[in-house]
């Protein structure tokens, strides 16, 4: 499994994260207050944000949704199709934490922990909310490109 | 030109890669800004499209297990060498730079035809089911747009103009012979055979710079960018200055051809540069305000109605209207 020790991210990926979108199993609500952010009331495009539509041009991944057993593999894929330097944004009570979804019978755990499993060392922020606001979503995309 | 540093330069610099790709980023600036702003949105800001190409340069290189990897990396080169090749021809036609430049309209042509043909090689030595129905899609384009293409901008050549109370055709392929004629006889585009031709070029220019609605082939919504789908980092940088490098190339070309009877000339260039942005911004309008058709429709409409007006374009030039 690939292992990316340095989860520092230039100076030029700070002004252009392309982000993919993985739902894992979410209730669709989150991935409506993503798709709000990208609308001209939010425009995240003012900071060069651009949603891709292949894992290999994104910079940020997004995942909205407790990672269900079935998912599992396909996220873990899609985090290792992403080139590095990368990093990813949970967006939602699910992705964070499993939500009202912890300890039920088909969930493999919260996104991080999944992530963690093929990358020890991967750079997660955590935007927690049942949805959270787009101007919430935006403030963790900045927590998670300025952190040191 | 004579000797090797003015060749260096003009390949590589002015107004070669180095002017034609600076250029083409700023002028996908304005693409994504009017495309913001008739969405009612701010958009990025003017270092965006530099940004990304920065990033790009800045990232991991990821050869797909099942591609060929020296094809799969070479292609991104040869359609950014020959894309930027022909915007240099065009735009030292286009502004009438002293020196000449070998290469006509043929050549040119040929040239803007590997950026499409290296995509399709690319996406087929990816290996990735999407990156070859995005390349056949290439194919289909292709064959679509460049018949009707090549047609119009003959128009610039085999017009019939009244010069000096004889008939006259420029009759040459020469870009600098056609706009030394269209400085006597005055501008293509001024003649209805003209304005026809502009028309087709446009429409085929959409298709070649894979605009809405004739974008099927990168798609992204749909198979993911298509033949682009398993490139990353520099190549995909490449990939991206590649498609900058023709949207400064293509308006450059059309206004060369068919509405540039004052190149050379310091009003001239001013006017360039307006008539440049002009179809730039026709162009994103005309992208922001149209649906994605089906490639079969694409088809459709290239080798019908459009290859039929581009006949008639060269039939009226002939005519002398």
């Amino acid at each position: 499994m690939a292992e990316t020790a340095a989860p520092f991210l230039p100076r030029a990926l700070r002004g252009s994260p392309w982000v993919f979108h993985v739902g894992t199993s979410g209730c669709n609500n989150c991935d409506i207050e993503i798709a709000d952010c990208l609308t001209p009331r939010f425009d995240v495009e003012r900071f060069g944000v651009r949603l891709v539509g292949s894992p290999r041009h994104a910079d940020v991944l997004l995942v909205s949704g407790p990672v269900s057993l079935a998912c599992r593999r396909p996220l873990q894929e899609t985090w290792l199709d992403m080139p590095s330097p990368r990093a990813a944004l949970l967006v939602g009570a699910c992705a964070c934490s499993m939500g009202g979804y912890r300890d039920a019978y088909g969930v493999a755990g919260p996104a991080d922990r999944v992530l963690r499993e093929v990358e020890p060392g991967a750079r997660i922020a955590y935007v927690p909310g049942c949805p959270p606001k787009p101007e919430t979503i935006i403030a963790g995309l900045v927590r998670l490109l300025e952190a040191p | 030109m004579d000797g090797f540093g003015e060749w260096i330069w003009f390949l590589l610099v002015f107004p070669g890669a180095a002017f034609a790709a600076g250029l083409g980023l700023v002028l996908s600036w304005a693409d994504r800004k009017v495309s913001a702003m008739v969405q009612w949105r701010r958009g990025p800001p003017p270092s965006q499209p530099f940004l990304d190409v920065a990033k790009l340069l800045g990232k991991e290189v990821v050869v797909p297990a099942t591609s060929w990897p020296a094809g799969f990396l070479a292609f991104p080169f040869a359609a950014f060498a020959a894309a930027s090749l022909a915007a240099a021809l065009s735009w030292h036609a286009a502004l009438g730079l002293p020196g000449r430049a070998p290469g006509d309209l043929v050549v040119v042509l040929y040239l803007l035809a590997v950026p499409p043909l290296a995509a399709i090689l690319g996406g087929a030595a990816s290996g990735n089911p999407l990156g070859a129905v995005g390349a056949s899609r290439h194919m289909v384009l292709v064959l679509g747009y460049e018949l009707p293409l090549a047609a119009a901008l003959l128009v610039g050549a085999f017009q019939v103009r009244t010069v000096g109370g004889g008939e006259a055709a420029a009759g040459t392929l020469s870009l600098e012979g056609i706009a030394r004629f269209q400085a006597l006889a005055g501008d293509a585009v001024g003649r209805p055979s003209g304005i026809l031709a502009l028309l087709v070029a446009l429409l085929c220019c959409q298709a070649k710079l894979g605009l809405v609605p004739f974008d099927q082939a990168e798609a992204d919504t749909e198979i993911a960018e298509g033949a682009f789908i398993e490139y990353s980092g520099p190549p995909l940088a490449i990939f991206r200055l590649t498609q900058a490098v023709l949207l400064a190339a293509m308006p450059a070309l059309l206004v060369a051809v068919l509405w540039n009877g004052s190149a050379g000339t310091p009003g001239g260039r001013a006017a360039l540069a307006g008539k440049v942005l002009l179809v730039v911004v026709l162009l994103v309008l005309v992208k922001n305000t149209n649906p994605r058709v089906r490639i079969d429709q694409a088809l459709r409409f290239f080798w019908g109605p459009v290859t039929a007006a581009a006949a008639l374009a060269l039939l009226l030039a002939r005519m002398g209207w």
